[in-house]
């Protein structure tokens, strides 16, 4: 499903006009993207939490090269499912 | 602090328009309708954000880690969150802006 997909599958189950649909999935997504672009975490019940986790700085090397590379400490983003997703995305799989 | 929901729900009111009873019922229907898509063994791709993926597992064994017993854990259905190059790179930034 992509996110136009998204905004249709939303627009069939709301009284609202697609148009504004999308503004709200784009609102949400432009959200939830600068929260974590400012280290905030994002907590939604039932479905999960997103925070940053921390990568020290390490050296690496260039794969071409073989040069040794001193690679700065960075943040990445990480998901936790909570779990009515855990359960529900679970439960089907178990079925069939 | 937390972005939750709530903080969703209001910020599409005061900067869409919307009265408050939609903007709560498009934020539940936003996480429930991307819910039942990974339910249902779909993927989901938010460009500009990342994508919600689907993997199974298969049994393994594991440990009760109070009792130290072991038991397999069950061969399961995970959803994984695979971040977009766009959400990486502005989150890869907060390091910098942070000091």
């Amino acid at each position: 499903m992509t996110k136009s997909d998204l905004i249709e599958k939303m627009a069939r189950n709301s009284s609202l006009p697609q148009g504004d649909v999308e503004l709200v999935v784009k609102g949400i997504i432009d959200m939830m993207g600068a929260a974590l672009a400012e280290g905030d975490r994002i907590e939604i019940r039932g479905f999960g939490s997103f925070s940053l986790h921390h990568r020290p700085s390490r050296t690496g090397r260039n794969p071409k090269t073989g040069a040794s590379v001193t690679l700065q400490e960075k943040f990445v983003p990480h998901f936790k499912p909570g779990k009515e997703l855990r359960e529900r995305v679970n439960a089907v799989e178990a079925e069939s | 602090m937390a972005l939750t929901k709530a903080a969703m729900a209001e910020r599409l009111f005061t900067d869409l328009g919307l009265n408050k009873r939609e903007a709560k019922d498009l934020v539940d229907l936003f996480f429930e309708t991307v819910r039942q898509a990974l339910e249902q063994g779909e993927q989901v791709k938010l460009s500009g954000f990342g994508n919600f993926e689907l993997r199974n597992k298969g049994e393994r064994p594991g440990r009760n880690p109070k009792t130290g017993e072991e038991i397999p854990i069950s061969a399961r259905r995970v959803v994984t969150f695979r971040p977009g190059q766009n959400l990486r790179a502005r989150v890869h930034a907060y390091a910098g802006k942070r000091q």
